[in-house]
């Protein structure tokens, strides 16, 4: 049980951070969108790293929907507020943007958050009393 | 102008993307675990259980339209302002919609961690 909310948690985070900054690098080569020619927006779809980018979101997807199944949506959220850390380093190793001590102080902040939501109860406690005992005593052991 | 423009779309797309948030949410709550869907039945049933759920369909149009949004967003932006900060607001915004229409024991600990995602967003910003 353990193992698999660490598990879902880092794959929310990993993906959810390497996606954003392969959709950056992506739009960084297509140029700026105007209002006017907003349609320039669907040639997005054939730059390779946009496909990359949406693969990483599309796991990212999956693992939020399965963590959502059996977790209150105020527990699992903290975990996509981790990826900015993974954004963070990303956004300045990899696509050289210059990340600024208060975006690093602002980093470290949101990382406290998330570590007192994740140390917290999954579940709200009528949602627990709710299911089925027999499922309830499988999750545990899971 | 284009600070304002920005702002714009990150809130569009913060309350799109909070709304979707609490539908798939409620979706899911629905469903029951995943996990062992897909054991019972493989990851084919789960795919068809997940798409056959109105609300995850309801909840995936606004996240489309979100993502639509964040393109937009990144495009004007850097991606380690844009993504963060709108991403936190979200976390705040979906908190809140959370406690009113899923009805989730949203306690003193989670409004703490909200605080702080918050505030971590203005140093974001700075």
């Amino acid at each position: 049980m353990k193992f698999k909310k660490i598990f879902i948690y880092l794959s929310i985070a990993c993906c959810n951070g390497a996606g954003d900054v392969l959709l950056k690098r992506g739009m960084n080569s297509l140029g700026e969108i105007h209002l006017s020619n907003w349609t320039h927006i669907f040639s997005a779809f054939t730059n390779p790293w946009i496909i990359v980018g949406i693969a990483c979101l599309a796991c990212f997807f999956y693992a939020y929907l399965t963590a959502l199944s059996w977790a209150d949506l105020t527990y699992v959220l903290p975990a996509t507020a981790f990826g900015y850390v993974v954004t963070a380093f990303l956004s300045r190793y990899f696509l050289h943007e210059a990340v600024s001590p208060w975006r690093w102080a602002g980093v470290l902040l949101i990382t406290c958050g998330v570590g007192l939501v994740a140390r917290g109860p999954s579940l709200t406690e009528r949602r627990t009393a709710d299911r089925l005992p027999a499922a309830k005593e499988q999750h545990e052991l899971a | 102008m284009n600070s304002l423009k920005l702002w714009v779309a990150i809130a569009t797309l913060v309350m799109a993307s909070s709304t979707g948030d609490v539908l798939l949410s409620a979706a899911m709550k629905r469903i029951g675990d995943l996990d062992e869907i897909r054991i019972r039945n493989g990851l084919l049933a789960v795919i068809g259980r997940v798409v056959r759920e109105k609300l995850f369909l309801l909840g995936l149009a606004c996240l489309i339209f979100s993502f639509f949004c964040l393109l937009t967003a990144l495009s004007w932006g850097d991606a380690s302002l844009v993504a963060p900060a709108s991403a936190s607001l979200t976390f705040i915004c979906s908190a809140v919609l959370a406690k009113f229409f899923l009805h989730e024991n949203v306690d003193r600990r989670r409004w703490i961690a909200a605080a702080l995602v918050c505030c971590g967003v203005l140093l974001l910003v700075k």
